[in-house]
This record gives structure tokens, sequence and C-alpha cells, in this order.
């Protein structure tokens, strides 16, 4: 015990020692924190809109005024023709072209019915998708007053049925994506810090010869690992408490759920974090290889998690594959604890399995760390 | 010319001193290609087999008739059905239904009878692009219906619009990943790889040798940085033919010019890279600096995943700054709207110029050092 | 005491793929004595001693250390043991007191106990000045001479030092020879390899391995003498050609 003790002491003066590191510990993840969680969201807004008026009429003027109103749409500009915005498409100038045809107004008054050409660029085919309900909604909402305006006595035979969908939007209600990408950005931050401090420790000893003056003591090998895990096991606390904090205080992110679960939880994620980093650095000869296989991890992890892109729009395959990363358990505990308020019942799958993990991933390190070659 | 054959020399040195170490040298291959094969196939923003639940009040001919519809779709994939409003809560709270459709009691007879019944769409916000975008779904699904229902019915004065997707009628998200996932890969190899292998001469200190030599300084740069320019060139290559052949990405505009772009940009990322070798001691702070310097912002802010026209004014000044940013715009160019130089000088002017002063930058640097 | 076996090795042999680094050496060393472990680089004299301090398995033959199976059991071997290693090894970012409580932890010291020792040392080597430096920051002689100091805090009964007075000056040789021979006048049995053949003349017996086979062994006085040889340089050279005249 006392030996462990002792590795403890000597890791952590190491770690605070290092001047050139502690901010890039620190500081690094948390400005990222800070300014990088405003910047993922899936929200459209300020889309490009320019519109054709062929028509030119105060009818055809007050459908532009419709998008002008709407706080989607910036209407940056109009031209005369066709060509001339699709040219201005081709440069990123504009996301979408309105074009109101000649007789707009008075086609529909002669035939009832007219249409309107819309050119979305649908590169990003999401955003095209909603850009496209966005229009949709507005050009609804324009027929629909033009309809009550211009509809005859003859017009109301038969009343249509009709079916009303209300959404209402639980634990967010105002779908602030900063409540949905905090957490999960925290996440992140929590396991590359600590996977990649981990996974560059032994093998940083390795290349400067320190290890083999370990071997030649009488320590064992679990007392061994648990001195090296245990500092970095501190520090993702440290990191995360921190974030808490800066997530509460700077983004007002709901806290529903057990702080104590989000601990008691995390415990168990970082030993399986940890328990990786050491089993790459154990099977690797230099800081360079160790960092190149941690990092391909790290961005397969992190794409695949579930933190930036839904899980269930994956093929099966990728869906499966998910099943293998870690990080897509400790971004859901985190979501469903604190935005849902979830207890220990509801995170037992994710639970039982990320401690699935930390028995292999430990197991795997104590393995691979040969005191004798 | 003594010189050159020197020069050409320690080139040589360190192109056999790469393809030596086996190991990282399939890691530099293989990882580009596995990410990108994993990548184009798995990521998708789309939102797809939604796990929803029901809750049927009124369980009569036409709720049937809705559910049905809804199964149907490939939107929504229904989990479980429900008796009860105080099951919500625990159902959310499992996590994997992301939304509950709530019939009213007797549906069909207010449709008959007052012409309306309402259907609750109760969502799961903690991800707002799901719920919003489930809300959307199931209200053109109910639309749909609707039209049908009331066939009979004509409703005159309808504006119309008619909608064409263009550069992706098909809305593939193939076609915003893979670019996005190409210039993470050149950025992140070449910066990291570059950073790592100056100061790791630092670092031994082989690199006072290698400056005492008569070679000059910035040629013991480039020298270093070569073999990487080729690396980095041979998985852009890889990259593009795997777009191309594997998720049928077009090339609209010329190959010729994306190849030129494509090394405008590594050569971008490599002068990043041999910046951050001057600003770190060890290969310990050069690898966090380069990973976790470099991998969040340039996932985040360059609109790989998150369209950038939506951030606060602020980040969208900031993203400005980030490389990776102003290759993508160049990508989707030509690959997808098959635009030539001339709608993209800018883009390409700025990667120049951010090209030009990381490397006047460095030198700098470098200079202060050695005085 | 003196005249026991605490290292005995027979065919002791180490092979990697098709080299064989260390061919069937058999040897003793006796408590207290100073045991010289001589051959060029390469020679395979790091190899052998790996094997001894149990953090490489041989590949076959038999051998004890302080009263220990390498094979079966290289920990408790880890306990009796002091090792210097030929790259230096003390943490270059801890200060001399905590590299000296770190060790001394790590080998089970308690706190009075490394207090103790940690004073004997002040006052031994005059650490007074820098016992607070960062190790990184002084001359290699004296990180040398720390080194043998923290490989020697537990008491052990034997002690390896590989190559230990390399690319220091000629002073601080002297007085690490000095310091090698009170630890063996205290009772420690001292094992050192060195390829400086000088050093040779300074050790009760000393062996010379060739190409990974011992070729000679005994006290330096009559390893002179069977070779007809003015000094243990000369001893080395005319051993070190034989295979090449063969």
């Amino acid at each position: 015990m006392n030996t462990i003790l002792y590795i403890i002491q000597k890791e952590f003066k190491q770690i605070f020692r290092n001047k050139g590191m502690l901010p890039i510990i620190f500081i690094l993840p948390l400005l990222q924190l800070v300014i990088l969680s405003n910047a993922a969201t899936f929200e459209i807004k300020n889309i490009k809109f320019s519109y054709i008026d062929n028509d030119n009429t105060s009818f055809s003027r007050a459908l532009i005024d419709k998008f002008e109103a709407s706080t989607y749409f910036n209407v940056v500009s109009s031209f005369s023709s066709e060509k001339m915005a699709r040219s201005a498409m081709l440069k990123g100038e504009v996301d979408v072209i309105l074009e109101i045809p000649p007789y707009f107004e008075r086609d529909l008054l002669k035939d009832k019915k007219t249409n309107l050409s819309v050119i979305i660029n649908a590169i990003d085919g999401a955003a095209a998708g909603v850009e496209n309900v966005y229009i949709n909604q507005i050009v609804q909402s324009f027929n629909k007053n033009a309809q009550a305006a211009l509809m005859q006595p003859s017009d109301f035979i038969n009343k249509p049925k009709t079916i009303t969908g209300i959404t209402s939007f639980w634990y967010n209600e105002t779908l602030n994506y900063k409540t949905f990408m905090v957490p999960g950005i925290l996440v992140l931050l929590v396991t590359m810090i600590t996977l990649f401090l981990s996974g560059m420790n032994i093998v940083r000893e390795k290349e400067i010869g320190t290890l083999e003056q370990m071997n030649v003591t009488p320590i064992r090998k679990h007392q061994f690992i648990i001195g090296k895990l245990f500092p970095f096991w501190i520090i993702g606390f440290g990191l995360l408490t921190i974030g808490l904090i800066i997530s509460k205080v700077v983004f007002n992110t709901p806290i529903i759920g057990s702080l104590g679960l989000v601990y008691f939880y995390t415990a168990f994620y970082l030993l399986v974090i940890l328990g990786m980093g050491l089993f790459i650095s154990n099977f690797t000869d230099t800081q360079q290889q160790a960092m190149f296989i941690a990092w391909f991890f790290v961005v397969i992890f992190i794409l695949m998690s579930g933190l930036f892109t839904p899980i269930e729009s994956m093929p099966m395959w990728a869906q499966y594959l998910t099943e293998f990363n870690p990080i897509k358990y400790f971004v859901e505990v985190m979501r469903m604890v604190m935005l849902k308020g979830a207890d220990f019942n509801d995170i037992l799958p994710q639970f039982f399995k990320t401690l699935g993990f930390a028995i292999l991933m430990n197991g795997l390190a104590v393995w691979s760390y040969k005191k004798t070659s | 010319m003594g010189n050159m054959k020197r020069f050409i020399g320690f080139i040589k040195k360190e192109f056999y001193h790469i393809f030596r170490d086996k190991r990282s040298l399939f890691i530099l291959f293989g990882m580009p290609i596995a990410q990108i094969m994993l990548f184009g196939f798995a990521i998708t923003n789309e939102i797809n087999n939604v796990d929803i639940a029901i809750l049927d009040h009124s369980k009569d001919a036409t709720t049937q008739e809705i559910i049905h519809k809804i199964a149907s779709s490939k939107y929504f994939s229904i989990r479980q059905l429900i008796k009860n409003e105080s099951e919500i809560e625990a159902v959310f709270k499992k996590g994997k239904v992301k939304a509950i459709l709530i019939f009213e009691k007797d549906f069909s007879k207010n449709l008959t009878k007052e012409s309306n019944a309402t259907i609750q769409i109760i969502t799961d916000a903690t991800d707002p692009n799901t719920a919003n975008t489930i809300s959307n779904y199931t209200n053109s699904i109910l639309q749909k219906y609707q039209q049908e229902i009331n066939k009979n019915v004509k409703s005159p004065y309808q504006i119309v619009p008619e909608t064409r997707m263009v550069y992706n009628p098909e809305l593939k998200s193939v076609f915003m990943f893979v670019p996005g996932v190409m210039t993470i890969i050149l950025m992140l190899v070449s910066a990291m790889m570059t950073s790592i292998s100056i100061t790791r001469e630092k670092e031994l200190g082989t690199m006072e040798i290698l400056l005492v030599s008569p070679l000059k300084p910035f040629q013991v740069i480039i020298g270093k940085v070569v073999p990487y320019i080729f690396l980095s060139i041979i998985n852009a290559v890889v990259i593009v033919l795997l777009s191309i052949f594997i998720f049928k990405m077009p090339v609209q505009g010329s190959l010729f010019l994306l190849g030129i772009e494509s090394v405008l940009f590594i050569i971008t990322s490599l002068s990043l890279g041999i910046l951050i070798s001057t600003a770190s001691a060890t290969q310990q702070t050069a690898m966090m600096i380069s990973l976790m310097g470099l991998m969040l912002p340039t996932i985040l802010l360059s609109g790989f995943i998150f369209p950038i026209s939506s951030m606060p004014l602020p980040l969208q000044v900031i993203s400005n700054t980030i490389p990776a940013k102003w290759f993508i715009i160049i990508l989707k160019g030509i690959m997808l709207k098959g635009v030539g130089l001339l709608f993209i000088w800018k883009e390409t002017l700025i990667l120049v110029a951010m090209t030009l002063f990381f490397i006047v930058l460095s030198i700098k640097k470098y200079k202060i050092r050695l005085e | 005491m003196k005249g026991e076996s605490v290292i005995k090795v027979e065919n002791l042999t180490k092979t990697f793929g098709d080299f064989t680094a260390v061919n069937a050496i058999t040897f003793e060393v006796k408590a207290g004595e100073i045991f010289g472990f001589l051959g060029a680089n390469g020679a395979g004299k790091t190899t052998a001693m790996k094997m001894l301090i149990g953090i490489s398995t041989p590949t076959s033959g038999s051998a004890q250390v302080a009263g220990f199976d390498v094979f079966t059991n290289p920990e408790n071997i880890k306990k009796n043991i002091g090792y210097m290693s030929q790259k230096f090894a003390l943490y270059d970012d801890l200060t001399v007191k905590e590299n000296i409580t770190f060790f001394g932890g790590i080998y089970g010291l308690s706190r009075s106990k490394i207090k103790e020792k940690r004073s004997e040392l002040v006052a031994e080597l005059g650490l007074g000045d820098i016992i607070n430096e960062l190790v990184g920051s002084l001359p290699l002689g004296w990180k040398q001479k720390l080194s043998f100091s923290v490989a020697l805090l537990h008491s052990p009964k034997i002690v390896f030092l590989d190559e230990p007075t390399g690319g220091v000056d000629p002073i601080t040789r002297r007085q690490f020879w000095e310091m090698i021979y009170k630890t063996a006048n205290n009772g420690t049995t001292v094992f050192v390899t060195t390829h400086y053949m000088d050093e040779a003349e300074y050790c009760d017996r000393v062996s010379i391995m060739v190409d990974g086979k011992i070729e000679a062994l005994d006290t330096p006085k009559k390893l002179k003498k069977q070779f007809k040889a003015e000094s243990m340089n000369d001893v080395f050279l005319k051993l070190a050609r034989s295979p090449i005249d063969n």
C-alpha cells in the first residue's frame, strides 16, 4: 500500500512540475469547452436567401416580405435572371433561390393555381431538407392568408378534415443546442486528456530508460499500475468537476439527475480509458507510435459516439460497432442523468457494459506489462 | 553543387528513416483508409429509424391507419405501445425512445363530426435536432394523409413550390462528409507528423548536429518535410480514389485542379506542423498541441459537420482562421459544383497566405533560437 | 561470510532468434567480492546482467542470485539487489531529495529509515547544497554518484553496476571507485561491468567475455601471468584478437 503512495506522489510531482504541459492539460480543454460548445449546432438559421421576381407585383413582394420577416432566412440579394443566381450559388454566396414566375398573381386569380420555383444547394443534404421544410411552411402560411382573402362563398361547400399535430419538446423546451452539446463535449475533453496522458506515460519512461530501473525493484505489477493510473484518474475527476461548473455557470445547463451518479459512473469509465492508455503504452516503443494509435481510436470513438451525429441513422453494422465504443456510453449517461434525471436503474445497461470494458482493459494492461522480457 | 548533393542525400536518409519503421508506416497509410471507409459509410446527419412509442386512446380504424403509415415510413420504427401518460417519463429515461405519439380519445369520431382531430407529439428534446426533425416528419406524414382523405374536397388558390435540390439531388450525406473527413485526415496527419519528427530530433539532440552541418537550416527543415509531402500526397490520392469508386462522389470539376489544391493544403498543414515544432521542446508537448489544439477546432469550426452560418458571429469570425474551412469549400466546389479556379481563387489565395504566414513565423522563431 | 557464493551461474544462455547473445556461461561470485565483468561493446555483458537481475528470462542454463533462482523467483532476487543502469535512470524532473524518498519508498523502507539514510547520504556525499535541486540540472558525475547511492539505499546483498563510469572525468571515476571499495568493505558484493581496462585492476576477480562466451576468469594478477601481459589492457587485446586468429 505504502509503495503505491510513493508512486502516486512521484507521478503528481512530475505532472505538476511540467510547466509546458499544465496549460495543455487544464486550460486548453476548458477553453475549448467554453468556445466550441457554441459551434456545435445543427440549427439551421441565417440561410442565405435570394430571389428572382419576374412578377413584380405587390402580391409577389408580399411573399418576399414573408421571407424577409422569418428568422431563418437572410435575404441577401435579388437577381434578374436564373443564370446570375446560379453563378452566385456556385460562388457560395447564396443557399436558396426562389424564382417567382411572371404573371404569378394573375395566374393564381385566373387558374386558382400557380407554381413557384425553388432551388436549394443540397451539398449538406440534411440542411437542405430542413430548408425545404421552412420554405414550404412560409409559402403555406402565405397561401392560407391569400385563400382567406380570395375565397368566394361558393368555395365553402365542403369543409376539409384536418388533423392537427401538436408538438411539445420535453427536457429542452427552447431547443437549446448547447444544453445537448456541453455534456457531450465535456466527455470528449475528459477522455482525450486522460487517454493521451496515460498512453504516453509508460512508453515515455521506456524511452528515457527509467522503466528498466523500476523493473529491477521488487515492486509488484498491480502496485505499479495502480500507482500510475491513480493520478490521471484524479485529473479526470478534476477536469470533470471544473467542466461541470463551467456548464452550469456559463451555459446554465440543467443538472436534473444526481451528480453523485455522474461521478460514480465516471469512476468506472475513467478506468476503461486509463486501462486502454496503459495497454497502448505497453505495446509501443515510442511516444510517437503510442500517439498515432491513440489518435486513431479517438477519432473513431468521437465520430461514432452519437455525440455529433445520431447513431440510429447509421447502418446496422456500424451500430453494432458503436457497442464497443466506451465514449458512446459516457455521452449517453451524461445526457440521460444531467438532462433527464435518469437514475441508476435507467443507466444499468451502460454501467454494466462500462464495467465490463474496465475489467477487460485493465486486465489487458496488467497482462501486457511485463517486468521480465 | 556539392551542397545540392548533400541535400539530396539528406532527403534520402529521411525517406529510409520513415520507410524502415513498418509499424508507423502501417498506421500512416492504414488509418486514413480505415477512417474514410468507416465514416463514409457510417456517419450521417440524416435522421432515420428513430424509435418511437405510441399511446392510442382511441384504437379505431383511422388511428390504425395513421399508425400504419408512420410504421411504414423509413424515418420511424415503432418500438413499443404504451397504455397511459404516466409511463412517458420512464420510457424517455431509458433513452431509446425519442418521441411518443398520443392519439386523443374518439379520434375518428372527432374527425368526422368536428372535422378536426388532434395528435400530440411529445419529443425528447435533449437532442434538439432529432426532436425538431421528428416533429417535421410526423407533420408531413399527417399532411399527406389529410390530403388523401380530402381527395374529393377541392381547395382553390394553391401556390405550389417546386423544389430542385442541386449539386446533391439525392441528399446523400456522404457528399457532405467525405470532403470533411479527407480534410481532417490530411490536416492532422501532416501537421502531427512533421511537428513530432522535428521535435524528436530536438529532443534527441540530433538537431544540433544537423544545424552545424554544411546544410542550411531551411534545407534541414525542407529535407524533413519532403518525405511527408510525399506520404500525404499518396494518402490524398487514395482517399480521392475511394471517394470516387466506393462512395460514388462525382468530380465535376478538373481533376488536375483538385490535385494542385490538395498539394497546396498539404503544404499548409505541414507548415503549421513546422510552426508547432518551433513552439515545443518535447515530443509530448508537440503531440498534445497538434492533437488537443487542432483536432476539435478542425472538426467543429470547419463546417465539416456543423453549418458555419448558424454559429454565433464571433465563432464565424474565428472559423476563418481554420485552414480546413477553406479547403472544404474548395473540395466541395471542385467535386460537387464543378467550378474552376475562377470561383475559388479567393479560398486558394487565403490558403497560400496562411502557408506563407506559418513559414515566415517559423523562420523567425528558429532564428531567435539560433542566435 | 566471505567465501560463500552469492551468484552461481551454470551454462546460462540467451538467444534472440538465430543470434546467441550469451553462450553457456558459467561462473560464481563470492560474498563481499568486487567482481569485474569485462568485455567489448556487444560482447553480451548487459544481456547477461539483465538475466541476473531478473528482467530478462534466460533461454537455458541455471543461475541463482542471492539464493534465489532467476527462472522461478526473480521478484525475490530484486529485493536483495541494487542496480545502476548504463543509462542514467533517476528521474530528471524530481529533486535529489524526492528521488531518494521515492526509491526508498519503492523498496519498502519506512519513513524514518528513509530519513536516516538521506542524512547519511547528505553527510557522505556532501549533498547539503543540492538536496533540493532537480536531478536533471546536476553534472553527470554527481548524477552517477547519486545513482549509485540510491541503488544502495535498501542495503542490498549484491549491487550490480552497468558501466557506472561511462563518460565521467578521471577524478570522479576515482571517487567512484572509492565508493565501490567502501561498499565492498561493508560486506556488499559488487558486480560491475566496464570496458575501461584500468578499472579491471581494481577488481578482486574479473571475467572477460568475447562474443557471448567467458574466455577468461581469475584475479587480475593471475590473468596477467597466464597471458604474459603487462596490464589488463594487454590481456584483453590478446583475448579479443584470438577468435580472429583461430
